[in-house]
């Protein structure tokens, strides 16, 4: 494609990027030598759960907020009970309600993190950003790999059979509630699950093996590839082992220093801010200690490895260390190594899968628990993109007053930016916008695996349109791709 | 003979249909067999390239873009098809309905407990909220609705079969049960 370079400015515009909640939408401003003056990664999606959940009774939350998302409602399904177990004055749910939740957590992350890694990132990474169009989607893995096509769709499968074994349904289910569940695992149930995870792990590691041996064969360029340094934050337990369902806040810096450690949900408000941009419907969190300008910040897979002391399962754990060593001492920061990460924690929920599921507990009959009615409820978990943050206030006649919820794709806002702009400099910089640049664009919003990635192109890749306008807006030339 | 050409697109909802039709596992491998994908979410075209057999929506209508591209559906898909509730009567995110927008806006970017600095987004580059959210069929002409939150893939799966033979979904009851 000829791109006249008649020293004006131009606009170049990407819409819709369609791998977050609802749709996105790049921007990127050349100068007249066509230079990249800014670039912006604008969520172009608002609905106003904040707003319109208030006066609903707070045993609702769980039902409602859930309608957030199609790809990871379990998230806010149990992000949204635990506050409200705060509400309902239950400081510690019982055994059995802990561990079908837990279970239904790690099922839906094993899930999320198989569609996101193979029906995604996959084309890209067997085939090379750079292959022809035809290439870049699922249904040429499953032309040229179906084997490894066909354990995506049935490892999915397996996570959405575990979500409704315990939560009663595979997308919106009503399992969880304020003070712990109203269903446990069947023998049935149990022994259907139990059959396969063996296999879940293995083909879990046969994953990350894809992952790693594609990534080491082009280490230099994808250690590269989109990346910058930043902060990080993360949930992890008291004594810094990674817990994906519960734990305390912390935060490390570039270097891998502490911001700040074991912050308990009731103080977030201390920490955590949100900035907002009037070219974007989605706000731009940061660590408030720090100020909006040095206080971003990533959360996610990369954020979770990085963050965490160890991780209690032996494979995940071994995978964990060989990963850190990349990093030479310090948080490894590349944006390519998210898939890696994202797959260890794909490991990492396998195995838990399997100790639950050998656990007697989820059989138990104690399933729900009372307390002290309050009217504040604070709580948090490690979503499969990131920290998932639900705040609510309720009032004595049991209806919500207040919601802040701060949603997992949310505190990687700037971070995407970034992403976009170091990419835009590293590939778009003066030169003539091709159909790979718009690709390379592409794959390093990717890896932050922003919500809706998930189905949104799970056999393709993102329908981008660049457009050029000059200083007027006047269109000059138009590319479409896909 | 040509395979029948199936589109799907998705407006102001949470992508649970398109994940509930994703629950048909194994039996993508015969769908892709039976009906040529157009534009899609799960595929890589981004465009209509032409007339398309069936179209199927899921999401309500709440802001202009999705307007035009949903008037984009009707003008190329032969049957139109909306999948859920959010599609069929607006669904949880119309619950903004009974709030004026302004509130809603005002909530989430001005009063929020961790606002630092709010303003409320306004940008040329960024499309314009509707009063209100409207389901699809006020919009444009509907001519199939399945209902559920989401919908289930076996109901799912059973009204394209029908449709793709020709027939009229007729669907038994444990199909169309909703909770």
């Amino acid at each position: 494609m000829a791109v006249s370079m008649n020293n004006e400015k131009r606009k170049v515009v990407i819409n819709p990027v369609t791998r977050v909640e609802g749709h996105g939408k790049v921007t990127i401003q050349l100068d007249e030598n066509g230079h990249v003056e800014r670039t912006r990664f604008h969520i172009v999606e608002f609905r106003g759960f904040e707003r319109f959940v208030q006066g609903r009774m707070y045993w609702e939350a769980p039902i409602i907020v859930q309608r957030l998302c199609g790809i990871c409602p379990v998230s806010h399904h149990l992000a949204a009970s635990k506050a409200m177990d705060v509400v309902e004055g239950v400081d510690q749910v019982s055994p059995t309600a802990e561990k079908m939740r837990r279970l239904m957590h790690y099922g839906q992350t094993y899930q999320s993190h198989a569609l996101h890694f193979f029906h995604l990132a996959s084309p890209d990474l067997l085939f090379g950003f750079d292959a022809p169009v035809e290439k870049r989607h699922v249904l040429a893995v499953l032309a040229e790999y179906p084997d490894v096509a066909k354990k995506a769709v049935l490892m999915r499968k397996y996570g959405q059979e575990v979500i409704k074994a315990t939560s009663g349904k595979k997308i919106h289910g009503t399992g969880s509630l304020p003070g712990g569940v109203n269903k446990n695992l069947s023998i049935a149930e149990r022994d259907a699950l139990q059959a396969e995870v063996d296999t879940m792990i293995e083909w879990g590691v046969e994953g990350l093996e894809l992952c790693k041996n594609v990534t080491k064969a082009d280490l230099d360029n994808l250690a590269k590839f989109g990346t910058f340094e930043s902060n990080f934050v993360s949930i992890v337990a008291e004594d810094g082992c990674m817990d994906l369902y519960d734990g305390n806040l912390r935060a490390i810096d570039a270097d891998g220093n502490k911001i700040f450690d074991q912050v308990v949900p009731a103080d977030y408000l201390d920490y955590i801010q949100e900035e907002v941009r009037p070219w974007s419907y989605m706000k731009f969190p940061f660590i408030k200690p720090l100020g909006k300008e040095k206080g971003w910040y990533r959360v996610g897979p990369l954020a979770r490895v990085n963050a965490c002391d160890y991780i209690d399962t032996p494979i995940a754990e071994k995978e964990r260390q060989e990963f850190m060593a990349l990093g030479g001492g310090r948080p490894v920061h590349a944006t390519m190594a998210y898939h890696w990460a994202r797959m260890i924690e794909l490991v990492h929920s396998a195995e838990k899968m399997k100790e639950l599921l050998a656990d007697p507990d989820l059989q138990g009959t104690e399933l729900r628990r009372k307390g002290e009615r309050r009217n504040r409820g604070v709580a948090w978990l490690e979503a499969p993109r990131g920290t998932l943050f639900h705040h609510y206030e309720v009032d004595d006649k049991d209806q919500i007053t207040l919601a802040n919820l701060i949603v997992s794709t949310t505190n990687n806002n700037e971070a995407m930016n970034e992403a976009v702009r170091v990419i835009a400099d590293q590939y778009l910089d003066g030169k003539e916008i091709t159909e790979g640049l718009l690709n390379h664009i592409e794959v390093g919003i990717r890896a932050y695996d922003p919500c809706l990635s998930c189905a949104t192109h799970a056999l393709g890749q993102m329908r981008l349109q660049v457009q050029l306008t000059d200083a007027d807006g006047k269109l000059i030339d138009e590319k479409l791709r896909g | 003979m040509a395979k029948p050409k199936v589109a799907t697109g998705h407006f102001t909802g949470c992508f649970g249909c398109h994940m509930s039709l994703l629950d048909i596992d194994e039996r993508i491998i015969d769908l892709v067999e039976l009906v040529e994908f157009d534009k899609s979410p799960i595929n890589d075209i981004k465009r209509f390239s032409g007339p398309v057999d069936i179209g199927i929506v899921e999401g309500g209508v709440s802001n202009d873009e999705n307007v035009e591209f949903l008037k984009q559906f009707r003008e190329h898909c032969k049957i139109l098809i909306a999948i859920g509730a959010c599609a069929l009567n607006g669904g949880v995110p119309s619950m903004r309905n009974t709030v004026p927008l302004k509130e809603c806006l005002e909530e989430a970017y001005l009063n929020g407990p961790t606002i630092s600095g709010g303003v409320i987004p306004n940008d040329p580059d960024i499309p314009n909220l509707l009063d209100r959210v409207y389901p699809v069929h006020e919009v444009v002409k509907i001519d199939y609705a399945l209902p559920g939150c989401p919908p289930s893939a076996d109901t799912l799966w059973a009204a394209l079969s029908a449709l793709l033979s020709g027939e009229e979904p007729a669907l038994p009851y444990e199909l169309v049960k909703y909770d």
